[in-house]
């Protein structure tokens, strides 16, 4: 009963902040909402017992990547961006991509016969306290099955880091 | 519906109804612990400047924080022109809000947490910290002032800068542990039996340099600083919304101390916690914190009678009273064979604190001895000197720990490995130096052009 | 924002570092300065036209406001110009007497620099001890004069007050108290990686330049010019004593801070051996109530803590002195104030400030 209601707590959560956060015409609010639905999104995975991606997505996304933009909204001039007319031509392609998704999603729920909140069809169901701690769990697979996928993403980081800063360097 | 709801509700409370209790307890106190930690520097700083520092107010200005703090309550609540009402009042909300969600994964003593075991102990206290850099940002923007935002902007910059630093430090030490547990992290340095600031010195060093400039302490308070031309992020917040920041500042002193007391000086356990229980000489040790407040207590007693009104002379006795108080409390888990239980909880909680303070002690000392950095130079330590040797010290740490295990070394026989890669980390700290000290010295600006260019 | 043309940024009048009422304004580029502006006057009380006003006796205590720092040198620089141009000359006694107190005058000026100069780069400590000196020095004015900072210790011709009975003993203990002291400054901040890292480098004056913008006093010796009014055209009883004058190096920050440190020293040993022999005697020279000097123009300078501070009075045969003007040290110091901050970051600018010390009561006069 609790699980239920903290999940639609921070799904309510997530689902406002997002449509707020597209609706915002100041940029500075719609960073705002976009962290209040990082965080309900992290809340979710922690209502799932994966208490690791709680805190990664806290980490790298809330207290990394929107730092960034934040810092990016600050710096830069925005006044010319926020003139221009918001919805203007992509007003029927993103109406039919909408569309698109939410039958595909209609089209799950129809098939699998459940209600949203009564569970998503699991292969094998553990009771929570049985479950491993996620951080072992997460690096275990990472370090043995997804090795390659692991370091190929931190290679591919580097890369941009490299990138990153030569860019940024100031010709002497 | 609702009544499912109000049935989560009691389910909710019913499990949860200490830690809540303790929650709110927590965010009543503070605010308290913190004016008093503020008190207290203000009289440490007193001292080392040859001065007497607060002494009007109340005995000794001990009631100077209750005093600051109503004048902060009732001041006018000024709101700059054109700032943006909801992020001005959200940016005080969010430092606060983060640097209290910290407290609350902390463990003061084995029997005091808040949140229970939380698997991912440390990483969660660290990351949530974090989100009080919001709270700078947005208050520097929303202040509707260039100076201000700047002032912010360097501020996050250098919080930013330093968590690396201070994240790889922690690793560093996480590595003897092998979980984030924060009761299993200091049950793991009692099963050593020593403390991880031994095994990984260089790391402690990096830390405390770091969490130095993650909060914001001089040497590195430059975005703070009045004599600076860039105002601060907090300059346009008045009365409470500053308290609020304020009470952020101290608050991540604290949890940085906790975390740096947790990781390298053994949390709550006493020194040589391994040998308790059994009879072993360094078990005197059991005794010291007794000692302490009794010594407190005496030197209270020798200076009652030199106060120079009737009123300070029975407040000082007051005080010498309660240190002998607590002193009795802390002895009795010791001798006395019914409190013995308690002795984990209380003289944990004891050394815990007592260390906690140590450190802050070190920070405030830190504040009244060394001029600040100026922004470019804090950068640079940061970057090119702090990043590279916490790197460099996992590197050094993790290849000790494997040769460790190689030859079964355990609790003081790790020091055998664990000192020849602080050693080696050390060399590489100066190698770095010494370059940088190499580039600058080919980069010497030339002295002033021709006049007449100018 | 970022990488934009030149900002131009106003510091001051009010502000906690500019040591006064000083206007600087900066172009920046991005963070460097290229250009700066001092605008003065705001401390403007026009001195120079109240001589024009006053008897010489009755403009001795103006002379004190001008740098409120360091009265006792101002006042010993205009005495001595007057009596110059009355062709007389203090006694013995009363020039020796003279000396100690500017030389006590120079410990506390360059004590209150070293306090809000360390205060401004972020130490906030030596503040505090500077001052405790300081009100040593202080108390021992007040004591010989009753007053502590606008002194009008010295009369034309000589002293009005006989040093009080304790004047020697308290100046030797002050004087024995006083190295230890400034062993604890130099353990603050001489060899603090900090405080080098904020001060090495900083704020550089060639001699050259420091030369052709006629700037005297310790900026001029740490660019490395030895030269010092006190062993060149010695005034008072300096030809009496032995000292060294501390020449710089590189003419930055931080030669100005060690410059000023050993001339604190410097200045304890001539208080050291000047009141192991004071001769006796009069205090006063026969000078008449009424002065009236001959017409004539003289010009007197000597050194002051922060530079060479010289009068250049005018006088017409009448009790008021026809033209007084001052050549205030702060005031042709800050004039390279421009050439040392340039290319530099704007967190130098407050410490290149302060390693001038100013004072704009004399800038402004």
């Amino acid at each position: 009963m609790l699980d239920k209601v903290l999940f639609y707590f921070f799904a309510s959560i997530a689902v406002a902040s997002a449509a707020l956060m597209v609706t915002r015409r100041n940029v500075v609010h719609g960073a705002i909402f976009l962290i209040t639905a990082l965080l309900a999104t992290a809340g979710i995975f922690l209502q799932l017992r994966a208490e690791f991606l709680f805190i990664v997505q806290i980490i790298l996304y809330v207290g990394g990547i929107m730092v960034l933009f934040v810092f990016v909204i600050m710096l830069v001039n925005l006044d010319v961006a926020l003139q221009q007319i918001q919805f203007a031509r992509q007003k029927w392609v993103a109406l039919f991509v909408a569309l698109a998704l939410a039958g595909q999603v209609g089209l799950m729920f129809w098939s699998s016969g459940k209600m949203p909140g009564q569970g998503l069809p699991v292969l094998t169901a553990a009771a929570a306290t049985s479950l491993p701690p996620n951080s072992e769990e997460v690096a275990k697979s990472l370090f043995s099955s997804y090795l390659l996928p692991f370091e190929i993403a931190s290679v591919l980081l580097l890369v941009a880091m490299i990138g990153a800063v030569v860019m940024a360097k100031k010709r002497v | 519906m609702m009544q499912a709801l109000f049935q989560a509700t009691i389910e909710f409370l019913k499990l949860y109804w200490a830690p809540l209790l303790c929650g709110v307890a927590i965010v009543a106190i503070l605010p308290l612990i913190v004016g008093y930690i503020v008190l207290v520097e203000r009289k440490l700083m007193a001292d080392m400047q040859a001065r007497l520092g607060p002494m009007r107010v109340g005995p000794h200005g001990l009631l100077q924080p209750i005093a600051d703090a109503v004048k902060l309550l009732i001041k006018e609540d000024i709101i700059p022109d054109n700032a943006d009402k909801l992020v001005f009042w959200l940016a005080p909300v969010l430092s606060v809000g983060a640097a209290l969600l910290s407290i609350a994964g902390l463990a003061i003593g084995p029997a005091f947490q808040i949140a229970q075991d939380i698997n991912i102990g440390i990483l969660f206290v660290v990351g949530v910290s974090a989100l009080g850099i919001f709270g700078i940002v947005l208050g520097g923007w929303a202040s509707n002032s260039h100076y201000s935002l700047m002032g912010a902007l360097r501020s996050s910059a250098q919080l930013v800068s330093y968590e690396t630093a201070a994240g790889m430090a922690l690793v560093s030490a996480l590595l003897f542990t092998g979980t984030l547990n924060i009761k299993s992290i200091v049950q793991a340095q009692s099963n050593e039996g020593i403390w991880f600031v031994m095994l990984a010195p260089v790391a402690f060093f990096t830390y405390l340099v770091a969490s130095i400039a993650e909060t914001n302490r001089a040497p590195f308070d430059l975005p703070e600083a009045e004599s600076e031309l860039v105002a601060g992020y907090m300059t346009e917040f008045s009365g409470f919304r500053w308290s609020l920041y304020f009470l952020a500042e101290y608050a991540n002193m604290i949890v940085v101390a906790s975390v740096a007391t947790t990781l390298f000086l053994g949390g709550w356990l006493r020194p040589f916690a391994s040998v308790h229980g059994r009879p072993h000489l360094l078990n005197f040790l059991d005794f010291v914190p007794t000692f302490l407040m009794a010594a407190v207590g005496a030197y209270c007693i020798a200076r009652a009678p030199k106060q120079p009104t009737r009123v300070q002379q029975l407040f000082m006795l007051a005080v010498a009273g309660l240190c002998n108080v607590v002193g009795l409390a802390l002895l009795a888990p010791v001798v006395v064979s019914i409190a013995k239980p308690f002795y984990a909880g209380v003289h944990g909680g004891f050394w815990f604190i007592f260390k906690v303070s140590l450190y802050i002690y070190f920070f405030m000392w830190l504040r009244f001895t060394i001029p600040r950095y100026r922004f470019d130079q804090l950068m640079r330590l940061g970057w090119h000197f702090l990043i590279p040797l916490s790197i460099i010290n996992v590197l050094f740490v993790g290849i000790a720990l494997i040769a460790g295990s190689y030859f079964h070394l355990q609790g003081w026989g790790l020091l055998l490995v664990t000192t020849p890669a602080a050693v080696i980390t050390l060399c590489a700290a100066l190698l770095i130096l010494a370059a940088e000290k190499g580039r600058d010295k080919r980069q010497e600006p030339n002295a002033a052009s021709d006049f007449y260019a100018g | 924002m970022l990488g934009a043309d030149e900002l131009v940024i106003n510091m001051g009048p009010q502000h906690p570092s500019t040591h006064g009422v000083l206007r600087v304004k900066l172009k920046l580029d991005g963070e460097r300065v290229i250009g700066s502006e001092c605008i003065i006057g705001y401390l403007h009380r026009g001195v120079e036209k109240i001589a024009e006003n006053r008897t010489y006796q009755q403009f001795a205590p103006y002379v004190d406001r001008m740098d409120y720092v360091a009265a006792v040198s101002s006042g010993l620089g205009y005495c001595e110009a007057v009596e110059k141009l009355l062709v007389t000359e203090a006694p013995p006694r009363a020039r020796v007497i003279r000396t100690i107190l500017t030389e006590l005058q120079r410990i506390a000026s360059h004590l209150l620099w070293l306090g809000t100069h360390a205060l401004d780069i972020g130490a906030l400590t030596p503040l505090f001890y500077c001052f405790r000196e300081r009100e040593e020095i202080l108390k021992i004015f007040e004591k010989y004069c009753g007053a502590r900072l606008t002194t009008h210790a010295f009369r034309i011709g000589g002293l009005q007050y006989e040093a009080y009975d304790t004047f020697e003993k308290e100046v030797e203990r002050f004087c024995k108290d006083f190295e230890s002291r400034i062993v604890e400054y130099e353990t603050l901040l001489t060899q603090n990686r900090i405080w080098i890292g904020r001060t090495k480098g900083v704020g550089i004056l060639t001699a050259a330049d420091a030369i052709a913008f006629g700037v005297t006093g310790p900026v001029l010796r740490a660019s490395g010019v030895k030269w010092d009014i006190r062993k060149a055209a010695p005034y008072a009883a300096y030809d009496q004593y032995k000292f060294e004058i501390p020449v710089g190096t590189t003419g930055d920050t931080y030669d100005r801070y060690l410059v000023r440190m050993e001339e604190m020293r410097q200045s304890r040993l001539i208080c050291l051996q000047a009141i192991e022999n004071i001769p006796t005697g009069p205090i006063m020279a026969k000078v008449g109530k009424v002065l009236k000097p001959p017409p004539g123009e003289v010009y007197h300078a000597i050194e002051a803590p922060k530079g060479e501070i010289g009068y250049y009075i005018v006088s017409d045969g009448t009790v008021m002195p026809y033209r007084v003007h001052i050549r205030p040290p702060s005031f042709i110091n800050l004039q390279a104030f421009d050439r040392m901050v340039r290319g530099h970051l704007v967190a130098d600018v407050v410490a290149i400030i302060g390693t001038i010390d100013i004072v704009l009561g004399e800038v402004d006069r």
